[in-house]
């Protein structure tokens, strides 16, 4: 069986600095995922080879079965991989349902459209509204994200992506500088995500990651270092010693 | 007059502050028949900035340029007019849309795939490059002397030009209704939203799959096709084509009325060409060799006080006005 997404052999170097290492890697479908690394690891290089925003050097990148690695950006999204950035890429001075619409109306190909008003496509807001709704955001649907708590801005990140009804979903450090109370708020929100989503996270927060994902990829200098279930990863004395340190999760 | 800004939030009806405008230019038609060029000269300013407030304004492309596009379209009308002999003011103005559309999708195409800087000299270097060709097309467009002999029919076979200038303003006035209908319902719409998320954020907009540089080719062609328009209407209103129509200064010029007036608002395209040309008519009869200075002042002081040009003065102090208990 196909996996939802996987990679083979890929690699990515920038003149002698190779930052990704022939990586395979497989997220099987509905997955709950993460990928953890000290910095420099190259993981959001690695997301953004996904994703199609950075070419690799070589290797493959296949997408329930089919082959992506030469595919556009746009196209891939339109194929239902999803993702999340790591410092906030939102819309900034629209409102928080404009955010959200804007990734709506795109997949429902409504986005091109030039003579009827936004406003009007009452099932794009609809179904925005009933996303801000699912994430808690819906007294914030008028607000300006400019406007907007960190963490609420960090959901609304989420939101977009949720917006594009995606088959795999790469979180880019969700919870990356958000209090710890808020950041609880965001493993609610990813503990209830759709389960046919496969949802790969990328994040430092160690409480998350061993609380959410049922299976751990360790990336040190661009190379998988060790790979399986969060109870070995935890075990593990190689993982402790370039990225653990001393701390302990059972 | 508030910033102008689609969405899916966003209340498409017209606003009755926004006939505002249409009452001033038809009460300006009887009140001041005097000055009935300058009026349509500042109708077809309008529409050119109006052009270019949807690039600028809202999907945040920059360009010094955009006289390429209305160049082209007022030396394709005179071109018809004085050489080929279609005195039609239809089919001269189609015919400027269209040469403006292809231009401006032929060019978008290559330069919308740069940005910033890079992007800023090549919408310079197009309108340099035909400026040069129209220089040196001596025998279709006059050349330095510029084109003359430009004969425009009556319009609908029925409102002829007239000397003091009636049926031209309220042909541009027409026309620039139009224009200002197109853009007013594009902004509202979900390609408007777009574009604004476009501006916004272009990383975020590849993020969820839009084809960002597809939509930037669109609506810069859309523009150009506006520009090209307004440039056959400003050959059609004078009768006589000159090189100033390509040049850097007068999209220099362009760019600064829509800052005087406000970026990003519709509406500052309406107040800046008025400010712009009526503060130029009256400097330029008083002080003639300095009337740049007035000018100059104008735009350094609205650039370090009223970033939101004269619309964003206003909208400030009513908001004032309004928070007041």
């Amino acid at each position: 069986m196909s996996a939802a997404l996987e990679t083979r052999g890929l690699c990515k170097s920038f003149g002698a600095l190779t930052v990704a290492d022939d990586i395979d890697f497989r997220l099987e479908i509905g997955a709950r995922h993460a990928l953890i690394g000290p910095n420099g690891a190259g993981k959001t290089t690695f997301v953004n080879m996904l994703t199609g925003a950075l070419p690799p050097s070589s290797g493959r990148i296949v997408l329930g079965g089919e082959d992506i690695t030469a595919m556009a950006q746009a196209k891939r999204v339109k194929r239902g991989l999803g993702r999340t950035f790591q410092i906030n890429a939102l819309f900034r001075r629209l409102a928080v349902i404009d955010n959200v619409a804007l990734a709506v109306a795109e997949r429902r190909g409504v986005a091109r459209r030039m003579l009827r008003a936004a406003s009007t496509h009452a099932d794009v807001r609809a179904e925005s509204m009933d996303l801000l709704a699912t994430l808690g955001l819906a007294e914030d649907a008028g607000i300006r994200i400019l406007d907007l708590p960190y963490g609420k801005q960090r959901l609304v990140e989420i939101a977009i992506a949720l917006g594009l009804k995606p088959r795999v979903l790469l979180l880019d450090e969700p919870a990356a500088g958000v209090p710890s109370l808020e950041s609880y708020r965001i493993l609610q929100v990813l503990d209830n995500l759709p389960k046919h989503i496969a949802i790969l996270i990328i994040e430092h927060d160690m409480d998350l990651v061993f609380r959410f994902a049922q299976r751990i990829t360790v990336l040190v200098q661009g190379e998988v270092l060790v790979e399986g279930p969060p109870e070995e990863i935890a075990k593990d004395k190689r993982v402790h010693q370039v990225y653990l340190g001393e701390q302990h999760h059972g | 007059m508030s910033a102008h800004a689609g969405g899916y939030s966003a209340d498409p009806r017209i606003r009755w502050i926004e006939s505002l405008p249409w009452i001033v230019a038809i009460a300006a038609f009887f009140a001041l028949p005097e000055y009935l060029s300058l009026g349509a000269r500042i109708l077809i300013y309008i529409l050119y900035a109006l052009s270019l407030d949807l690039i600028v304004g809202y999907a945040g492309i920059i360009t010094l340029g955009h006289s390429a596009y209305f160049g082209l379209g007022a030396y394709i009308a005179g071109i018809l007019a004085a050489k080929a002999g279609i005195s039609d003011p239809m089919v001269q103005l189609a015919a400027a849309a269209a040469a403006g559309a292809l231009l401006g999708i032929s060019t978008g195409a290559i330069i919308l795939r740069t940005k910033a800087l890079t992007l800023l000299m090549l919408t310079l270097a197009i309108t340099s490059v035909l400026l040069e060709i129209a220089n040196k097309a001596t025998t279709l467009t006059g050349g330095a002397d510029g084109l003359s002999g430009v004969v425009v029919a009556p319009i609908l076979g029925l409102f002829r030009f007239d000397i003091f200038g009636k049926t031209a303003y309220l042909y541009c006035l027409l026309v620039l209704l139009l224009g200002w209908w197109l853009v007013r319902k594009m902004i509202y719409s979900p390609f408007g939203t777009s574009l604004t998320g476009v501006r916004e954020n272009s990383l975020r907009m590849h993020a969820i799959g839009a084809p960002v540089y597809w939509r930037l080719v669109l609506v810069y062609t859309l523009s150009a096709t506006i520009a090209g328009v307004a440039g056959g209407l400003i050959t059609q209103t004078n009768q006589f084509v000159g090189l100033n129509v390509l040049s850097f200064e007068s999209a220099g010029e362009l760019l600064v009325m829509l800052i005087l007036g406000g970026v990003g608002r519709i509406y500052g395209a309406f107040v800046g060409p008025v400010a712009y040309l009526i503060a130029q008519d009256f400097l330029a009869k008083q002080f003639p060799e300095y009337w740049y200075f007035g000018i100059g002042t104008m735009l350094v002081l609205v650039v370090m006080f009223a970033r939101g040009g004269i619309l964003g003065i206003l909208d400030g102090s009513l908001v004032k006005l309004r928070s007041r208990p």
